[in-house]
């Protein structure tokens, strides 16, 4: 790890004041990935802006009864707050799914939704890999890959991204807030992180020098009928091989809202559209679930050894769409 | 646009165990190094030094942290709690009397983080957050009973090589009904009991 | 001068629970490892391993780096310390050439260390070691273990001859009734102590002194004597406290470097490995590919048995994990071959892993043993009970003990095995599939000559002092124990100090071998110590010492069968439709001779029962073949069981005291993981009717083999 510059920002003007004036810098916000890739040799910025104490610690409803949760709030806090716990349990699930309590007092969710993907040829340093070194190649495609990307990936690299909080703000229309030197500005998440193509470096839309304030959450009745399962290779503290986020509204026996994301199988948290188009107004049985899945999957490319990860999302629509129909039968 | 090279050490005070060390730091110095290498505090442990096993487990705010992930120059003004603090004196926490009597380690070097981290699930616990483990984490459904599954899904960010899990679950669960009958009392003299902010 | 009395404690401490005497220095943070004893003037070392598979190092660009500020030095093969590797070590193997740091310009795996930067703060040292720029002279390497190799031969192991055999196997596989045969792997392990390989080396007063963490500091005194040509009265070696071994600490090359370091710096320097840098610099576990025929009669009884083990090694030394052993003292038949072979290949050195052999062998011969009952439709316990032999299958020698039949009878009574269906995918709760399963297990058991010093304090109490290495075994407070008892004292009088190279030669912390060779010295050293007391009229102020050696009684051990037994039940869930299986419950019952401390001897034994889940469900290093590097070499990539992946797990024994040993001590420490794979494996198929022949069984393997129920 290089030497690097410190300053701790007090408010979001200065925080941007002291990024923009170094070209090297980089926020810091709870350390939990980025201090680990410092380590490793991936990051090695000349410069940590220290957000974590910006007043956007705040989670409130909005005028239209929907979340404003702030970038510095802590993942623990996301989770155990009432009102996310009441309107949008999916997302505390999802929290609770990913890392340690430690990592989760630690870390942000401005930060969650930046970190980096946890794949191995990424994080070595002696490694060719086209989104840490661009044009070095991808050893993935070839080598070991049996937690890589089936969808929405490209011959220059197949990573996915490991969030599990991204996913369940992905099916909840989640949309990022910003500031700039040049003033505010938002994202849906739905655009915030950019297609892999032959660029898989370029990771997310957000303006050079940008800071996440925040993250709105639509108001979303559907959403108090939402899971989060996660599918990993043990039964805790390890990164999904395959998760989703599911929210149903059944009424008189059809399908009247649906929101499915995927996680692990994309580079970024996969909002599956197709499978809610195909679910929209339709019967509520496992057939129905399936034959939405298998629109979603149509897409799906695997690679020798990921193939089963299409089996898994298949089973895994089926289930928590089953579970989640039975509990608004309740 | 050209900038100064920034400096790339700070002068730093850091509260620990309620006491106040002043020290220089080299920015790249991590809380754990500077507890392990720079104040003689070696009852955290380094065990993977990237996030990944909880050997380093310390209490900052009252909440539980990884000392590795965590910069020391970024820890200035939190109040930090490690192993060698959690006992009062003499006295073992109860936590610590639990992993003692019921064998709750064996090679002993996860165990600092495990009981730092034991210590702050109980708290969580008592505050009324859900885990992994909770069937239903509406506030409707209520806190969550902490069986052994609740906490072997909170103490899962602290990995065990030797495989002490089975007693480690036991001494957690032994401190945590030590706790709630305390509390318990507490509220009985009709002492307001306030958790932790949600 | 004062008195002092024995004899006048009632009960016996041997057998009852008893903390560990360390405990409160464990849950205070106050016991002090290897790395965090305080040194004034201390360097630190980091080493710098090789990013190619194979080749040589054409030059090191240190200059760069020794300009940076803190860096003392540089060590590389041009410049280092030369040393001798021309000896065979206190284990009967020379050493592995891994250890001969910065000798020559070779390159035979990933991750093989090339330099050794030192600096005044490890940041700085850091730093420096991810600047330095090591040129290459890249070669094509071959990591490929897979099914049959060419280059593959049958090697003797540590346990044993390469290859036995009686009878005609073909002909009684062609005589049986039912006959099975299949392949198992078992995947590249790690150990993954938590804590890290960590050693400072420093010269004071003319002795090489060295505060490290291992498995016996006798063991590393004297290799690091014999590669730097040192008198071995001048390397003093201490590691009091040891953060987990499982076979890994032994001599490294990271005590190496630190001595050369030391050496050339005149101070004292400590070389701490990183989570990644164990990943090629301290041993592991081969993979193994297995096969496995049982040809049985109608009844079960078994009629041809073969085992044959492939396992890897690196290309510059032999390790062999002879998976082939286990059946040469489970189970015996007229036709009888069991075979190990190697493959050397460019990777890093394997070496001893908890339970080596045992663990991988009993897989394969566990589970083969199961698809046998299934398909003669005998419960498994009665086809093992079946098969119990008389003496040795392969050695014709008598059973020192072997008390399996009792482990499966109350096992199976406690488990509740006798209301198990045996059909299986017929269980259902909710997502999951339910089933149960079962495996023996042994371990071989011995004893080494060990030294120990006993003394009479002249305050009355008791010191101890054996060479003796508490790797989390609890072995300082059983061998208090055993010393109480031996004394006829009360614990609290004894004194027992371990970890220290001048308290002369002792058996290691390894082959589940520790515990009894040591309390066999310290038991004969406490009784002439009584001996003495008797005689003598009272203390002086120096105390009155003592010495045991245990090399003549040890050496007089008839030849036996000497084994560790056990019977393990597993119950599983597997939810088919996602790949998970979670383990509900697990119980072991053991005879390991006799328990010294309930308290501890528990913790070894669902340790290693623990270790077994890990095996079976979560643990595998994935070794790219096209870079020949591990994918994923941390504790995030590597999976190791965490709390939620364990449940209930139970263990407890049956009568066993082993009647050849002064205390009845047989050896916990490894039988716990043998045979635990297995019965999950097994409880898998009863879950769900799919046999997982490979290991770890991932959810994506049983997505990918289906839902056959």
């Amino acid at each position: 790890m290089k030497e690097f510059g410190y300053q701790r920002a007090l408010d979001v003007s200065g925080a941007l004041a002291l990024l923009d004036a170094d070209p090297d810098a980089r926020f810091l916000g709870g350390g939990t990935n980025l201090v680990d890739l410092m380590k490793t040799g991936v990051e090695r910025p000349g410069r940590l802006v220290d957000v974590r104490e910006l007043p956007l610690d705040r989670i409130e409803t909005t005028e239209d009864g929907g979340l404003r949760i702030g970038a510095t709030v802590s993942n623990s806090d996301l989770a155990a707050h009432p009102d996310v716990r009441r309107r949008y349990p999916a997302l505390t699930q999802a929290v609770l799914a990913g890392a340690s309590g430690q990592l989760r007092n630690m870390a942000t969710v401005g930060g969650n939704l930046l970190q980096r993907t946890r794949c191995g040829y990424f994080a070595d340093v002696t490694k060719p890999c086209n989104k840490r070194d661009p044009g070095s190649g991808c050893p993935a495609i070839k080598g070991e890959h049996h937690n890589h990307a089936i969808l929405g990936a490209s011959d220059h690299c197949v990573a996915t991204h490991p969030s599990d909080l991204g996913v369940a703000l992905t099916a909840f229309d989640a949309v990022v807030t910003y500031e700039t030197a040049d003033g505010p500005g938002e994202l849906p998440l739905a655009d915030f992180y950019l297609p892999v193509g032959d660029t898989p470096h370029l990771e997310t839309a957000l303006p050079q020098g940008a800071l996440i304030t925040g993250v709105v959450l639509p108001p979303a009745p559907v959403a108090a009928n939402s899971r989060y399962r996660k599918v990993r290779e043990r039964a805790s503290y390890a990164f999904a091989i395959g998760s989703i986020a599911a929210a149903l509204d059944v009424q008189d026996g059809v399908v009247r809202e649906v929101r499915l994301a995927f996680g692990a199988v994309a580079s970024r948290p996969w909002r599956a559209r197709a499978a809610e188009a195909a679910l929209l107004g339709g019967p509520v049985d496992a057939a129905a679930f399936a034959a939405a899945a298998d629109a979603e999957l149509a897409a799906a490319r695997p690679l020798p050894h990921n193939g089963y990860k299409v089996t898994l999302m298949r089973n895994l629509v089926v289930a928590v769409l089953s579970e989640l129909a039975e509990e608004a039968a309740r | 646009m050209a900038t100064a090279p920034p400096s790339t050490y700070s002068a730093v005070t850091l509260n620990i165990n309620g006491e106040k060390h002043a020290l220089t730091v080299d920015h790249r110095t991590t809380l754990l190094d500077a507890l392990r290498e720079r104040l003689d505090m070696t009852g955290t442990k380094k065990g993977c030094d990237q996030g990944q096993c909880g050997a380093c487990t310390v209490l900052v705010d009252k909440r539980r942290a990884v000392a590795c992930l965590t910069l020391a120059v970024a820890a200035e003004g939190r109040e930090i709690t490690t192993i060698e603090g959690v006992a009062e004196g003499d006295q073992l926490h109860a936590v610590q009397q639990a992993f003692l009597d019921l064998d709750g380690y064996q090679c002993g070097y996860c165990t600092p983080g495990q009981i730092c981290s034991a210590v702050a699930v109980i708290e969580e616990h008592a505050a009324g957050w859900p885990s992994a483990a909770t069937e239903d984490v509406r506030p409707e459904a209520g806190p969550p009973p902490l069986t052994p599954e609740e906490i072997r899904e909170r103490m899962s960010g602290n990995l065990c090589r030797c495989g002490a899990y089975v007693s480690i679950v036991q001494a957690v669960a032994r401190a945590a009904e030590a706790d709630a009958a305390a509390r318990a009392a507490q509220a009985e003299q009709g002492t307001e009991h306030e958790g932790a902010a949600a | 001068m004062t008195t002092t009395t024995t004899g006048i404690r009632a009960v016996p401490a041997v057998g009852t629970a008893h903390t560990r005497v360390e405990g409160r220095d464990k849950v205070t943070g106050a016991a002090r490892y290897a790395a965090e004893i305080p040194f004034t003037e201390l360097a630190h070392g980091w080493l710098v391993l090789s990013t190619v598979t194979r080749g040589r190092v054409s030059s090191v660009e240190d200059g760069p780096v020794l300009d940076m500020p803190g860096v003392l030095a540089v060590l590389h093969h041009g410049n280092a310390p030369r040393v001798d590797t021309d000896y065979v070590g206190m284990l009967g193997m020379p050493p592995d050439p891994t250890i001969a740091v910065f000798q020559h310009d070779r390159v035979p795996h990933a991750g093989w260390p090339v330099a050794l930067v030192v600096a005044e703060t490890s940041e700085q040292a850091r730093e420096a070691a991810e600047a330095l720029v090591v040129h290459y002279e890249e070669e094509t390497h071959d990591v490929t273990f897979a099914g049959e190799h060419p280059d593959a031969y049958s090697v003797p192991g540590p346990g044993g001859p390469a290859v036995t055999e009686k009878g005609d196997l073909e002909a009684e596989l062609a005589a049986s009734a039912v006959v099975l045969d299949a392949e198992y792997t078992t995947p590249e392990e790690h150990h993954n102590s938590m804590e890290p390989h960590a050693a400072t080396a420093l010269w004071d007063g003319g002795r090489l002194e060295v505060v490290d963490s291992n498995q016996g500091t006798i063991w590393v005194a004297a290799e690091l004597a014999s590669l730097f040509s040192l008198d071995p009265a001048s390397v003093h070696v201490r590691s009091e406290h040891v953060g987990g071994g499982f076979g890994s600490k032994g001599v490294r090359a990271h005590q190496v470097a630190a001595v050369m370091a030391a050496t050339i710096l005149s101070r004292p320097v400590r070389v701490v490995m990183t989570r990644r840098q164990m990943f090629s610099l301290a041993g592991y576990r081969s993979p193994t590919t297995q096969r496995v025929r049982l040809g049985a009669d109608a009844e079960g009884r078994l009629l041809a048995l073969e085992h044959s083990c492939l396992s890897l090694t690196s290309t510059v030394h032999e390790f062999i994990e002879s998976g082939a052993g286990v059946a040469r003292v489970m189970y015996d038949a007229p036709a009888h071959h069991t075979a190990n072979r190697v493959v050397r290949l460019d990777v890093p050195s394997p070496t001893f892993m908890r339970a080596p052999g045992e663990a991988p062998g009993s897989f394969a011969l566990e589970s083969a043993l199961d698809e046998l009952a299934e398909k003669l439709g005998i419960d498994p316990i009665e086809l093992r009970t079946r098969n119990e032999p008389a003496v040795g299958p392969v050695s014709g020698l008598p059973f020192s003990t072997r008390n399996l039949p009792a482990c499966f009878e109350e096992g199976a009574r406690r488990f509740g095995w006798a209301d198990r269906d045996p059909r299986p995918g017929v269980r259902r709760e909710g997502r999951w599939l339910i089933g149960t399963g079962t495996a023996a297990a042994s371990f071989f058991v011995g004893a080494m000559p060990s030294t120990a010093a006993a003394t009479a304090e002249a305050d009355g109490t008791f010191t101890v002092r054996i060479n003796a290495a508490d790797i989390g075994t609890g072995a300082r407070t059983a061998l208090t124990l055993v010393a109480a008892d031996a004394l006829e004292v009360p614990t609290d009088r004894v004194h027992v100090r371990i970890g220290d190279s001048d308290f002369g030669p002792a058996m290691i912390a390894g082959g589940s071998m520790g515990t009894r060779s040591w309390a066999w010295a310290v038991t004969a050293a406490a009784a002439e110590l009584r001996e003495r007391l008797a005689l003598s009229d009272g203390i002086p102020p120096e105390g009155i010492t003592v010495r045991s050696d245990t090399t003549a009684a040890v050496g007089a051990l008839a030849q036996k069968e000497r084994h560790s037994f056990g019977a393990q039940f597993a119950e599983v869930a597997v939810d088919v439709s996602t790949g998970e299986v979670r383990v509900r419950r697990m119980l072991g019952m053991f005879a390991a001779g006799r328990i010294i401390n309930p308290l501890t001897a528990r913790g070894q034994f669902t340790g290693g029962m623990i270790w077994g889940i890990s095996m079976a469900l979560h643990e595998e290093a994935v070794r790219d073949r096209n870079t020949g590097a591990l994918y994923g070499a941390d504790l995030a990539g590597y999976h190791v069981a965490s709390n939620a992946d364990v449940p209930l797990v139970e263990a407890d024994w049956v009568d066993d005291s082993d009647p050849d040993d002064p205390v009845g001590i047989k050896g916990i420490g490894e039988i716990g993981i043998v045979g635990a794979a297995a019965a999950i494996a097994n409880a898998v198929w009863h879950a769900t009717g799919v046999r997982h022949r490979n290991l770890p069984i991932r959810p994506d393997r049983v997505i990918t083999a289906g839902p056959h129920v």
